[in-house]
């Protein structure tokens, strides 16, 4: 039993923070927002050549994984940068395609595209030249980014199907553009596979999304951590810096230790992946992440005080990310009651 | 990274195999008083017995030499087969971590299988009337006399000491030295001539510390522990075992939280939607102490002041547990019972062992290195 990274996903973890700090990823946040997709796409391109989208790609597929650790490692330092774009929602794609490709068997001449589809799409999603944004109404009921997305695909009831997006949605958070799939699959894009493979690939994405969108909250709860310490420490009133008084250094306490058992979570549920508790601990991990960087951002906000209600002030997008994030893949109350529903066998 | 834990599973099997044949049918009554403290203290020396009451310690005094990874199994099992309180905890994770560190062996000789086997039940003594979360302040005082010191002054709070057998803790032995210098640190008997014990009764009646006179109280110099005039270190030398995993182990919050979720269960109106996410919220905060607890001991460095994030976060969610329990039972939750009692306990973690805003002080300078207050 060792429960830390081990040396070679530490190092795999500082290699991208240092990759994505010199990267500007504030900035392609900015561009995104003002209609400028390629700064993102450039960021992309070198999370690939990190290695990062691979993590969700079987070898057979032309990836390295499935390597939960290392995904988890990788969406903590994407959500520490703010990194835009269909993160979660690729790597629940590769998931879905990687077991509709393996239940249904490679040409299985079945009739149906799911095995064309994962040979086609999964080894581009490896290499990074496909930006892939998913849907799985309920609980994920808009496809994010889908107007600069390569392929976009939702699930409805057992049907997976390839999604014409309609008009985009204001987020929160400007690094986000949603948008709806309407629920009539005939108008809506082309039928690619359906029945109960479907629906336990859509489960299977699922777990593996609401896992990645986990990993990347705690990294937004810990850059908001980060930067309102830094902040608290040079920032003066009453003749000292406001991080010695009690009210600010409660508030920033409180933070540490919700994302200190975070991150504990986080791994415990990469770890069971493919056992019967993932999705049990997945939603610990969802529920747990969600509630940490909320509170983080909410004691950034006021510590910061008026800066950090601003749109100009980047601590504004990890502000905006922890709201959004918290909603997206499940919200902390649906990860709770199924964290019960699995425990009570209900 | 793994989370294997196949390696212990014998030794597991054998603890719970042990507990399952042994952990009295009906509860013992409650350890706060007179008639349970016998029982639980008979308790202590049937698990020594099994060579179960101390398994991290060194064969030589009791144990078994267990790995901190057997040492979490070992607990998770005892809170899960619902055995009795640990009548001795505060001398085995609180005064032995201390000796182990600043002890002679003459003294660890002497303190620890006695400790062991519940023969010697040791109850802390830090606290005063006008030194609580501000332990420098304390009054209390050594003075030396020939072949040792006599101790005058008043200990309150002290946990156990309305039935123990000896206590521990930092007296003033040179009222001229500094607040944190000037300290001894010594164990006493709580029979001796001199000593006047007076129960307090805590928020449920019942006696479960106590406040300590001591009226030139004898004490030799082979009951010092390290240098006189080395107290501080030596007090804090404790205060991280007692502020992380050994005192309040994960197991006992797991256990908690399946019985949280048992109790759901059987009693819940799944219309409530509020407890409902109370009951999973304990859950998963049980589930987070227990990783973090198999984090720490992976790690190879010292805790230091992290053992502050465990406290905060473990005290809390007793609270919120047992809260969550008593909702649960409605009407049933004031009525005297096992979930009433931990409840009562559970209300005194964020007060002991350094209340919780002076852990988040510590965590807030040592951890995230915020700047010190200004002093008064």
């Amino acid at each position: 039993m060792k429960f830390v990274l081990d040396a070679e996903q530490r190092l795999f973890g500082e290699t991208l923070n240092k990759l994505l700090a010199g990267a500007g990823t504030a900035g392609a946040v900015r561009a995104r927002a003002a209609g400028d997709p390629e700064p993102g796409r450039a960021l992309w391109r070198s999370l690939a050549g990190a290695g990062v989208f691979a993590l969700a790609v079987p070898e057979a597929a032309g990836g390295a994984g499935p390597l939960p650790v290392e995904l988890v490692t990788a969406f903590h330092e994407l959500g520490r940068h703010a990194v835009p774009g269909p993160l979660a929602e690729t790597v629940a794609a590769a998931g879905l395609l990687a077991r509709l490709d393996a239940g249904t068997g490679r040409g299985s001449g079945r009739g149906d595209d799911a095995g064309g589809l994962a040979a086609a799409w999964l080894p581009r999603i490896a290499e990074g030249t496909a930006v892939v944004s998913l849907a799985l109404p309920p609980a994920v009921p808009y496809a994010l980014d889908a107007d600069t997305a390569d392929l976009v695909l939702v699930v409805d009831g057992d049907e997976l199907r390839t999604a014409a997006p309609g008009a985009a949605l204001t987020s929160l958070d400007p690094a986000r553009r949603l948008f709806p799939v309407a629920a009539g699959a005939a108008e809506a894009g082309t039928a690619l596979a359906c029945g109960p493979a479907v629906r336990a690939a859509a489960a299977a994405a699922f777990d593996l999304g609401a896992l990645a969108c986990a990993a990347q909250l705690t990294g937004v709860g810990r850059r908001l951590l980060e930067v309102t310490v830094e902040y608290a420490m040079t920032r003066r009133q009453f003749g000292r810096p406001i991080g010695s008084f009690q009210a600010v250094k409660h508030r920033l306490a409180d933070v540490l230790v919700a994302l200190e058992h975070t991150r504990p979570l986080v791994h415990g549920a990469a770890l069971a992946y493919g056992s019967p508790d993932f999705p049990r601990d997945v939603s610990a991990a969802k529920a747990a992440a969600s509630d940490a960087a909320h509170a983080a951002a909410g004691s950034a906000l006021q510590v910061h005080g008026a800066i950090g209600y601003t749109d100009e002030y980047d601590l504004s997008l990890w502000i905006r990310k922890a709201r959004a994030l918290r909603s997206a893949w499940g919200s902390p109350a649906a990860h709770r009651s199924r964290v019960l529903s699995c425990l009570t066998g209900g | 990274m793994d989370l294997d834990l196949s390696p212990v599973e014998p030794f597991r099997a054998e603890v719970r195999d042990w507990l399952r044949a042994h952990v009295p049918a009906a509860p013992l009554p409650s350890l706060e008083t007179g008639e349970g403290f016998a029982a639980h203290r008979a308790w202590e020396r049937e698990l020594a017995s099994a060579r179960l009451s101390v398994v991290s310690w060194p064969e030589r005094y009791g144990g078994r030499d267990a790995t901190p990874l057997e040492w979490l199994v070992f607990e998770e099992e005892y809170y899960a087969a619902g055995a009795p309180g640990r009548v001795s905890q505060n001398g085995i994770n609180l005064l032995a971590p201390t000796l182990f560190r600043y002890g002679t062996p003459e003294q660890l000789d002497r303190v620890l299988p006695p400790m062991a086997s519940g023969e010697v039940i040791w109850a802390q003594a830090w606290s005063e009337p006008g030194a609580g979360s501000d332990l420098a302040a304390l009054r209390s005082t050594a003075t030396r006399v020939g072949g040792g010191w006599l101790l005058n002054g008043q200990k309150t709070w002290s946990s156990r000491a309305a039935f123990a057998d000896r206590g521990f803790g930092p007296f003033r032995s040179d009222p001229e030295a500094g607040r944190h210098r000037g300290l001894i640190y010594l164990m006493f008997p709580l029979e001796a001539e001199g000593l006047t014990r007076r129960p307090i009764g805590r928020l449920d009646g019942k006696p479960a510390f106590a406040e300590l006179f001591f009226d030139d109280v004898f004490v030799p110099d082979a009951d010092v522990i390290g240098e006189p005039g080395e107290g501080w270190q030596v007090a804090m030398g404790t205060t991280g075992s007692e502020r992380g995993l050994t005192l309040r182990s994960p197991g006992r919050f797991t256990a908690a939280a399946d019985r949280l979720v048992g109790l759901w269960r059987e009693r819940a109106d799944p219309a409530d939607t509020a407890l409902r996410d109370r009951v999973a919220d304990a859950w998963i905060r049980a589930r987070a102490y227990r990783l973090k607890g198999f984090e720490t001991i992976s790690r190879a460095e010292d805790a230091g002041a992290e053992s502050s994030v465990n406290k905060v976060f473990w005290s809390e969610l007793d609270v919120a547990l047992h809260e969550t329990a008593l909702d649960l039972l409605g009407p049933d939750g004031e009525l005297d019972g096992d979930w009433l009692e931990g409840y009562v306990f559970s209300l005194a973690g964020p007060i002991y062992a350094g209340t919780n805003e002076i852990q988040r002080n510590v965590i807030a300078e040592r951890v995230l290195g915020l700047p010190r207050e200004a002093k008064a």
